[in-house]
């Protein structure tokens, strides 16, 4: 039993090559036999397995493809031998040229297809989202006209969620930013001797841009893949499925909590952010330019018009659409297994935060061109 | 109920070479709840071992704590006369070639396919066996466990529930275990299908001179293929033996689980087959 494999050649009087088998023939007692039975040069005229000691599966299925290879017989196998290379050979013909890996293409195949795909996954989720923005509008347009149907317990626990816990990452993120901001603009200023324009910079920057762009970024972080892998999570256990037996509308139920949350959440939660920036960049020009805190603010009451904060106001709640829109959309995708479940995640995440950069630079210029400067 | 222990730790006096398993004086807990309060009991060298219990005994818990996914609060577990407590992953390396385990959804690897999570035990135990030759394998285990040779490039998400526990049995056998752990094996099969599974499992059992630990839930498959039967109630083994040897005892969990109106049906089935009923009783003889 804890003896090697191993095999030897015999050569009989009339040229009558024999492959003899000894040890333990058992995977765990291989070593390098089967790579050594390769290099045999051959011809074999008979196998003997006589004296071998133990046998596996495996031991047999080698000793039977070397009797195919040479087309020779196998000779003194004992009744467990015998049962295990018939357990092997059974129902092998019917397996002949069967492949047991996904075929691989070519690279170039390959990659223009892989292109292709991409294309059209990208067209199909446009169109998916357009869909599912559709889709939520008539959930919304149903939900205003029947009040009563609308889930408030379910709103206000995913205000929680998407706000309340959110506040402390996207307090401290903000004012760090805050600080960033006031301190590379103050030495670029500092060049020109305008410092004092640094409160500009962080003020109108972190109203219009920043504060609500940041706020999206990391929302999308928390809160687009969570719907997006607790939907997905929801889809493999057949819960969504459930729910639409028992009568429950999954968008009312699940969806149109999520999106409404993040939609409201993200004009309160980039006004936040938006203040714990000026907070940041106040504390760094007390610090480092010797502004004190009551002339920032004055300064900051001057050269901040009242439009930058509708800026960032109005873009928030389409963000937060976007974002609430690709989690769910993503997890309502989820099929078949666990790892689409981290795929849609991610998807989500990318996407939304892809779009948000998209639809900032068009709002940009939309403001822009109405004046908003 | 200390009849039945007795029989249970009765055989550890015999030659160590006969018990495939031993567990002694288990204990194991979750936090305060304690599923386990000191367990014994022996799996035979080459007899299929069924457990059963009622859900919520911890038969699952009492598997996972054999092959070391659980570790136990006390007492001991070896495994053919290897002790598997506070040993390190890679001291019982050599132990683990020497089992397989068919989870109760199969656990395949999702983004294999069904030859390629065959090929990943050999891949990691025996990495000096070339690819082609791991490709014959799992061609060979295939066919071994029943899967329709066209299963092999197929990814687990594409086969019927019946198919991913054949395919779990085959990665299970990849490396020509001696000990195969099988955890409700049949549950979610169709009858025709759990009774191909039960014939199917004797066989290999038979063929490759298996031990089989065996959760089931499946009176059908107690009956057909088991040597001997474990009933797991009150944190303990409480009997051991084989279905007759069982229904000579005196407790309700046992009395109603045989002879309630499942456990009947399965009897006289199991009459009818008449055959391969026979074989596990004199297999228990030897």
């Amino acid at each position: 039993m804890t003896q090697m494999a191993e095999f030897s050649l015999e050569t009989g009087q009339d040229d009558s090559a024999t492959l003899r088998f000894a040890g333990s023939l058992a995977i765990s007692k291989m070593g390098d036999l089967p790579n050594a039975l390769e290099d045999i040069a051959g011809p074999i005229h008979a196998i003997d397995i006589s004296a071998i000691d133990h046998i596996d599966t495996i031991g047999a299925w080698i000793v039977h493809s070397q009797s195919i290879k040479w087309g020779c017989d196998i000779k003194g196998a004992d009744a467990d031998a015998q049962r295990l290379i018939d357990a092997v050979r059974a129902g092998e013909d019917s397996e002949a040229g069967m492949g047991l890996h996904a075929e691989p293409l070519p690279p170039l195949k390959r990659i223009v297809g892989q292109v292709g795909e991409s294309v059209t996954i990208a067209g199909q989720t446009l169109l998916g989202l357009i869909d599912f923005l559709g889709l939520t509008l008539i959930t919304l347009w149903g939900l205003i006209r029947h009040p009563s149907r609308m889930r408030w317990n379910a709103v206000i626990q995913r205000f929680e969620m998407v706000g309340v816990a959110a506040l402390g990452i996207i307090g401290l993120m903000s004012f760090l930013i805050g600080i960033v901001i006031a301190q590379q603009g103050a030495v670029q200023l500092r060049q020109f001797g305008m410092e004092v324009l640094t409160v500009n910079l962080v003020g109108r920057l972190t109203f219009r841009e920043l504060g609500v762009l940041m706020t999206a970024i990391m929302v999308a972080g928390r809160s687009g893949s969570a719907f997006a892998a607790q939907i997905g999570t929801m889809k493999l256990t057949e819960e969504i499925d459930a729910m639409r037996t028992i009568g429950v509308s999954p968008m009312e139920a699940l969806i149109m909590p999520r999106i409404m949350a993040v939609v409201i959440m993200m004009p309160l939660l980039g006004f936040y952010a938006s203040i714990l920036s000026i907070i940041g960049g106040g504390f760094l020009c007390a610090i480092a330019l010797d502004i004190p805190p009551v002339t920032f603010i004055q300064r900051l009451r001057e050269v901040v018009p009242l439009t930058d904060l509708w800026v960032g106001l109005i873009k928030a709640p389409v963000f937060g659409l976007i974002i609430g829109m690709t989690g769910c959309f993503q997890g309502l995708q989820v099929k078949a297994n666990a790892e689409e479940v981290g795929l849609r995640t991610t998807a989500a995440v990318v996407q939304a935060i892809f779009m948000v950069i998209v639809l900032d630079a068009i709002f940009a210029v939309l403001f822009t061109w109405i004046g908003w400067t | 109920m200390s009849e039945e222990t007795e029989t249970t730790t009765g055989h550890s006096s015999v030659s160590d070479d006969s018990i495939a398993i031993q567990v002694r004086g288990l204990r194991t807990s979750f936090g305060t709840h304690v599923v386990h309060e000191n367990l014994d009991l022996d799996v035979r060298r080459g007899e299929i071992l069924g457990v059963v219990g009622g859900s919520g005994t911890g038969k699952s818990v009492l598997m996972r704590a054999i092959i070391g996914l659980q570790t136990p609060a006390a007492g001991d577990i070896s495994v053919f006369g290897e002790s598997m407590i506070d040993r390190d992953d890679a001291e019982t390396l050599e132990l683990r070639k020497r089992w397989g385990v068919l989870f109760q959804g199969g656990a395949l690897f999702s983004t294999l396919t069904v030859a390629e999570n065959i090929e990943v035990p050999i891949r990691e135990f025996y990495p000096q066996i070339s690819q082609e030759l791991r490709d014959e394998i799992a061609a060979y285990k295939i066919r071994m466990t029943g899967l329709p040779a066209n299963a092999g490039p197929k990814f687990p998400a594409e086969l019927s529930g019946g198919m991913k526990k054949r395919a779990g049995l085959a990665r299970a056998l990849a490396i020509d275990p001696d000990l195969l752990f099988l955890d409700e094996p049949t549950a979610g099969l169709d009858p025709i299908g759990a009774a191909s599974f039960d014939a199917q499992t004797r066989q290999l059992q038979q063929t490759l001179g298996l031990t089989i630990f065996l959760i089931t839930h499946d009176l059908d498959t107690l009956y057909t293929i088991c040597d001997r039967v474990a009933v797991i109630a009150d944190k303990q083994v409480i009997a051991v033996g084989t279905i007759d040897e069982l229904l000579a005892t005196e407790h309700p969990w046992i009395q109603e689980y045989f002879n309630g109106p499942r456990g009947r049906a399965a009897l006289s089935s199991k009459g009818a087959m008449g055959q391969r009923g026979a074989s596990p009783a004199t297999k228990d003889e030897s």
